[in-house]
């Protein structure tokens, strides 16, 4: 079973002269265990595909399914719920709470899902130590790093153990090695066997993460390129 | 969430001290206002909650107010003594003579004449001598506030003199009468000396004191007194607030009071509503965060409301608690002594407050409701 398989989605935004098509028949698919990118240039769509793949946003026409879930069946309730057991989010200037520590940041996701706070935070604290960022757990935000405020998204993505991680230019703000860093612990700890991360980049220093890469261009998947680890070389 | 909602509000210290401080300066101001207002008008009634004695007041036809009086015929005390339903009645009169101490001093007074034989209507809560001796001649009680404003940064003594009209008076109590409408010192004295203080008319009894026999309440004495005698009858409440309205409908009291309790409330709402809207639209990213994580739209309007409800019950709390110092300490002083927080005041301020925290709310609400969960990504 495909972890997100979209078939023939379309989408635009605006009516009239102002309309414009962004996504233009997409079909995209990532399967469980893999580190999948969807890459392209600034505008072409990546963006609202994730969305829409993440239940976000309604495509107009198309088919999305994630593990055999057709999303745009459910119910707006229902689609929270979905989302709420099933996704993980990394964006890309981490939305952390500036108010609640890194490990309460972490732990949003658990308090969300109707966790007692000190459990949750415990929760959280054990996955620290998983990402080596244990030392921080009690820091708020504005005293991390981008790296490590990076990290503690990746935490929040994972907490609730969710099947799919959608993350959005999660290297973007982050400086080379503090964005390989970041990239080798989401391939690393997030990829699971039943769960599927996809990497909305195009930061092309870390395309060799990557299982396979979807490339997009004019609002739709113009080339997909698979393999284990796909060598940078391939992409310069 | 309640957790994440809290610390979201208390995070961003400066902008949940203004809110804080905005709401607690409404709320501060709202029932200063309201009380000196309140307090005020219940002053112009205070002379007649003081008489205990008797429940029916009986006057001119032409009379408004207490301070106002059109004299009775001396007749007028017979004919109300005659009425179906009278205990007793007995005469008073209030006068505004002026008063002159040794030194020079001098005031216009309130003075009250009391019936000689039964001194009824006199203050019953004295804070030095007994109301008694006003039975010796040329005596006369005087309310502390006044005796202090007649003779400044003196101590309270018995036997001190005054002059009213070329009568020599000595004082033989000093009352804790409730200040007045007027900061004018209050004299009690007993009718047959009251009259010569002021310049002699040829009526002067201003008031008719009763009281009801057992078994009629004090409405339907009025009722049979008015239809017997054709004078203006009304019960202590009644008459009190003919005072409070007369005020009300002929001065320019609750016009000011009016405005400035406006501008507190428009003031209070406008900075804490668009404080808080500010704080919410500053926080949309997180909102939508936390939309895109699964927290679903009702979680969102808990969060807000929590999040403007401890704002508004802090704020409210620290407003209320300032007000309450700001009465205690002037309850001391004598000029505004009986101005009081009254539990009213509190209860319609919250109900003011809460109105304008859950109306800013419901915009912030809004706003996010309709934030696209998808933006998170923008």
């Amino acid at each position: 079973m495909k972890a997100v398989d979209c078939q023939q989605i379309h989408k635009s935004f605006g009516e009239g002269e102002t309309r414009i098509e962004v996504l233009r028949g997409v079909d995209f698919s990532a399967a469980p265990g893999e580190l999948t990118f969807l890459v392209g240039p600034s505008g072409c769509g990546k963006t609202t595909l994730i969305s829409v793949i993440a239940g976000l946003l309604d495509p107009d026409a198309g088919r999305v399914e994630l593990f055999g879930q057709e999303v745009g069946k459910l119910g707006s309730r229902e689609r929270i719920l979905f989302r709420r057991r099933n996704l993980g989010f990394v964006f890309q200037q981490y939305n952390l709470l500036p108010s609640l520590t890194a490990a309460e940041n972490a732990a949003v996701p658990l308090m969300a899902a109707g966790m007692a706070r000190r459990k949750a935070v415990d929760r959280a604290r054990a996955l620290f130590v998983k990402l080596g960022i244990e030392a921080k757990a009690d820091v708020y935000p504005s005293k991390l790093s981008g790296g490590q405020q990076q990290r503690v998204a990746l935490a929040r993505a994972l907490v609730h153990e969710p099947r799919l991680i959608v993350c959005d230019e999660p290297t973007a703000a982050l400086d080379h090695t503090t964005g390989e860093a970041v990239m080798d612990l989401l391939a690393t700890a997030a990829v699971q066997p039943d769960r599927a991360v996809v990497v909305v980049t195009h930061d092309s220093r870390v395309f060799h993460f990557a299982n396979s890469i979807a490339h997009m261009d004019d609002g739709a998947i113009v080339h997909m390129e698979s393999g284990a680890h796909i060598p940078l070389a391939v992409f310069q | 969430m309640n957790f994440v909602a809290l610390r979201m509000l208390t995070g961003d210290r400066a902008k949940y001290l203004g809110l804080v401080f905005a709401i607690a300066f409404s709320t501060f101001l709202l029932e200063n206002q309201t009380s000196i207002f309140a307090g005020i008008m219940i002053r112009t009634g205070n002379q007649i909650a003081d008489v205990t004695d008797a429940e029916v007041w009986v006057m001119d036809p032409q009379t408004k107010y207490f301070d106002e009086t059109k004299p009775l015929k001396d007749t007028d005390l017979t004919r109300v003594r005659g009425v179906e339903g009278v205990a007793w009645g007995v005469r008073m009169f209030k006068g505004m003579p002026v008063a002159r101490t040794k030194t020079g001093n001098f005031y216009q007074c309130i003075v009250l004449g009391l019936d000689d034989a039964t001194l009824v209507g006199v203050p019953r809560k004295m804070e030095l001598g007994h109301w008694s001796r006003l039975r010796e001649p040329q005596s006369i009680v005087v309310d502390k506030a006044g005796y202090m404003l007649l003779f400044p940064n003196e101590p309270f003594e018995l036997g001190r003199t005054l002059e009213m009209n070329d009568q020599q008076v000595r004082i033989v109590g000093i009352s804790d009468a409730s200040a007045g409408f007027v900061s004018f010192p209050v004299i009690h004295a007993r009718y047959s000396e009251a009259v010569k203080f002021q310049g002699r008319e040829r009526s002067q009894m201003s008031y008719v004191l009763v009281h009801p026999q057992p078994g009629v309440t004090p409405e339907q004495l009025t009722k049979n007194i008015t239809a017997a005698t054709g004078l203006r009858a009304r019960t202590s409440d009644e008459f009190r607030w003919d005072c409070i309205r007369f005020y009300l409908a002929n001065t320019g009291i609750p016009v000011n009071f009016g405005i400035t309790i406006s501008i507190a409330l428009i003031v209070g709402a406008v900075v804490a509503g668009q404080t808080f809207y500010l704080f919410t639209v500053e926080n949309l990213k997180q909102f939508g965060a936390l939309k895109a994580i699964g927290v679903t739209n009702l979680r969102l309007v808990g969060m807000i409301l929590l999040q403007a409800l401890t704002a508004g019950a802090v704020g409210f709390a620290i407003g209320t608690g300032l007000a309450a110092v700001f009465f205690e300490i002037t309850a001391r002083e004598v000029a505004t002594r009986g101005l009081i927080l009254p539990w009213y005041n509190v209860a319609l301020t919250a109900v003011a407050i809460f109105s304008v925290i859950i109306v800013s709310s419901l915009l912030s609400i809004r706003r996010v409701l309709v934030l696209e969960p998808a933006a998170v990504f923008r």
